[in-house]
């Protein structure tokens, strides 16, 4: 298995120990991880905003630049769910549309490939004895269809994944929305938050997710310890000594 | 809707939801635990039936009768008329009230009974009701609540869904003199009692219309309370209001559509109450109007029609399933959104029926989140049609100039991955909160969340060194 990563805006910047833990995963499971440099953004950000010709421009790059990998891997719902969902309505052309879809269909999230590629149910134990709550990113939810999986990972390795209602409701992040009309997006976290059962860590795919739920806990002085899910599943495999993610 | 709320109108969205989560908490509580409730209901009534199977159905029945709405209104019209109703055709508001001052005036009309109906509230019908002298009472239990309060609805489906019991109880035992440990149930009687003598004394009712028939020229009405079924048969006169988006081809359709919406709506298997209206009283018949007018209301159907992606938007039912499912409707109820259609449904068809310029920023009222499109019973979707009007936002040029500017440049980036990694380690290192002031994007963000905290070295860094 040949896996390129696609590591996304926010990952290289606020998640690079997660992307790393991602590597490790992926390489865990047998696969060979490359990392294209010229990738850049996906294009999620101006596609959501309206801007259909810049979403357009970097939807040219992206399927260049990911050309040639036979798997694309992204430890990032809402980007997988921009290449995989939207990427080919969103052509202007039928090449592009080809080169589009051609793309969606070698695109997976990271917990999404991992059990549904490299078929792995296992992972190891290290998460024994943690409380988790895992929040489902809309997109990874909706557009890619990935619910199972990220349980089905953290309870292998020894997670007890608990309950939550508010599990599967929106944070409130929606990459703009959040920056645009911050008194609603703001209430919306607060409901992720004020419903959040005593766990040890809440966990997420989605970087973004995991930023607007950690920024409006720490404005409200919440002591709720927020981590990616790769960093957490990574710690699944290599225990407690494992290298920690950054989030 | 307190105090000193910001206006009434889509564009203070963002003031009046700041207000409304500021001075009015209890408001998200009413408005959070009334949606849970009618949402868990919804998922329940879909889950007893092939629902997947009913809303493909849905959609394409209501889409087929949108595509062929000539023919289809002409049908309608011609059965409307076979049955002794009489037709009248409204392009705008106007219009609308044109034909009503008429009855009004031929009947010598003084007390009006309405039912609820979303259009009704679309055209200020009872605005209209006031100036000509004539005193419209509505009978739907959640419309008569806020009509003594003086307050457009909240949702389309409970328009009094953001007051509490507790309110309700206050204002029932001022107006009404209940006790003020009334239980919901004797606030009901108390309000049946009042309006008894309304719908005895009122010459004229006005309803609204879930579905029009072609074949049958029949209206079809949902309620849960039998004063729809009062309201079109005790008074003399009936109007019924109904927009051409209603129409659909035939009366066995009515069957699985009526069943959807209750579904979908209240996670009823069907409404205590249908009434399916055919016309005046007949020679032999008991009860009923004399006569009965149906008002087929365009008001801005057509130009949004006309949009290629956003038509879609006509299909719905009006269910409020999305509504309330919505995380950003939860938090703040219908007020907020400064017009009639609130939530999901409201962002989509008010650019077509206001006018994109009145409409903004509704359309970016949502985080896209798509659960809105997984409950709608007809299939619109949501997102699609949220993104369409901002895109056409953009090219329009009614965003920011800053924000056209910045996604040009940031485009620009992204196709040249050497700039892309610099400029994105220097926003990595941008202090937020002092950069917030001159950058609007960060400014939204350090109001309510404190700033995130970036990685020590990017993870191209990590990558270029090595990792083990
Ligand atoms: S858009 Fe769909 S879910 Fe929303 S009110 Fe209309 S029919 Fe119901």
């Amino acid at each position: 298995m040949r896996v390129a990563l696609f590591v996304t805006c926010l990952g290289d910047q606020f998640f690079a120990e997660a992307c790393a833990d991602a590597v490790r995963l992926l390489r865990h499971v047998g696969a060979e991880v490359s990392f294209p440099t010229d990738q850049t953004c996906c294009g999620q950000p101006a596609f959501n905003s309206g801007h259909r010709r810049e979403a357009l421009r970097m939807m040219r790059h992206t399927t260049q630049v990911f050309a040639d990998a036979e798997y694309v891997v992204l430890p990032s719902g809402s980007c997988a769910g921009m290449v995989r969902s939207m990427y080919s309505g969103l052509s202007d052309t039928d090449e592009a549309r080809a080169a589009a879809e051609d793309l969606a269909a070698r695109t997976y999230e990271l917990s999404e490939f991992l059990v549904s590629v490299a078929d792995c149910e296992e992972l190891g134990d290290g998460l024994t004895g943690h409380r988790v709550a895992y929040h489902h990113g809309c997109h990874a939810l909706r557009e890619l269809g990935v619910s199972d999986q990220p349980v089905t990972l953290l309870r292998s390795c020894g997670a007890e994944v608990i309950e939550w209602s508010a599990d599967r409701e929106c944070c409130g992040f929606g990459g703009t929305f959040s920056a645009k009309l911050p008194e609603v997006s703001a209430a919306m976290a607060d409901h992720k938050l004020d419903t959040l059962p005593d766990v040890d860590v809440v966990t997420s795919a989605d970087g973004g997710c995991l930023l607007q739920l950690s920024g409006r806990a720490g404005r409200r002085e919440l002591p709720v310890p927020f981590r990616h899910l790769a960093s957490l599943l990574w710690q699944g495999v290599a225990g407690a000594e494992a290298p920690r993610g950054s989030a | 809707m307190t105090g000193s709320s910001p206006e009434y109108r889509p564009g203070a969205y963002r003031e009046a939801a700041a207000h409304s989560l500021r001075e009015t908490p209890m408001v998200r509580d009413s408005v959070g635990s009334a949606t849970r409730t009618f949402d868990s209901l919804r998922a329940h009534a879909y889950a007893d039936v092939e629902s997947d199977r009913w809303r493909d159905w849905a959609r394409d029945v209501k889409g087929h009768a949108l595509t062929h709405l000539d023919q289809y209104l002409e049908q309608a019209e011609r059965s409307l008329v076979r049955n002794g109703v009489h037709v009248h055709w409204a392009a705008t508001a106007e219009d609308v009230h044109r034909v009503i001052a008429k009855v009004v005036e031929t009947h010598g009309v003084r007390t009006v009974v309405k039912s609820k109906s979303m259009l009704s509230e679309e055209l200020d019908v009872n605005a209209h009701l006031e100036s000509l002298g004539v005193r419209p009472v509505e009978t739907d239990l959640g419309e008569y609540i806020i009509q003594l309060l003086d307050e457009p609805p909240s949702h389309i489906v409970g328009p009094a869904i953001h007051r509490s019991l507790d309110d309700c109880r206050v204002l029932f035992h001022e107006r009404l003199g209940t006790p003020l440990d009334s239980e919901p149930d004797e606030l009901a009687a108390a309000a049946r009692a009042a309006l008894r003598e309304d719908f005895l004394s009122a010459d004229l009712g006005i309803s609204g219309g879930n579905f029009l028939a072609a074949d049958t020229g029949t209206v079809a009405l949902i309620e849960n309370e039998g004063n729809i079924r009062l309201t079109t048969s005790v008074p003399r006169v009936h109007v019924a209001l109904v927009g051409i988006e209603k129409v659909v081809p035939r009366f066995e359709d009515l069957a699985g559509l009526l069943q959807l919406t209750a579904r979908a709506a209240t996670g009823q298997p069907i409404g205590l109450f249908v009434s399916l209206i055919q016309g005046p009283r007949t020679g032999d018949e008991v009860d009923g109007p004399e006569e009965v007018h149906v008002v087929l209301v365009d008001n801005g159907r057509t130009t949004l029609f006309e949009d290629d992606v956003a038509w879609e938007a006509l299909r719905c039912v009006r269910c409020g399933a999305c509504l309330n499912i919505c995380p950003v409707y939860r938090q703040t109820g219908g007020h907020a959104y400064g017009w009639t259609y609130s939530g999901p449904i409201g962002a989509i068809i008010s650019p077509g029926l206001l006018g994109l310029d009145r409409a903004l920023p509704l359309p970016h009222a949502s985080s896209l989140c798509g659960a809105c499109t997984d409950v709608c019973p007809v299939r619109i979707p949501i997102p699609e049609l949220l993104i369409h009007w901002r895109e056409r936002t953009v090219d329009e040029g009614r965003n920011s100039t800053a924000e056209r500017l910045g996604m040009k440049a940031y485009a620009g980036l992204a196709e040249r991955p050497g700039a892309f990694s610099a400029a994105a380690s220097a926003l990595r290192w941008t202090p937020w909160r002092a950069a917030g002031r001159a950058l609007p994007v960060l400014s939204g963000w350090v109001q309510e969340r404190d700033a995130p905290s970036p990685s020590p070295r990017s993870f191209r860094d990590l990558w270029r060194e090595g990792i083990e």
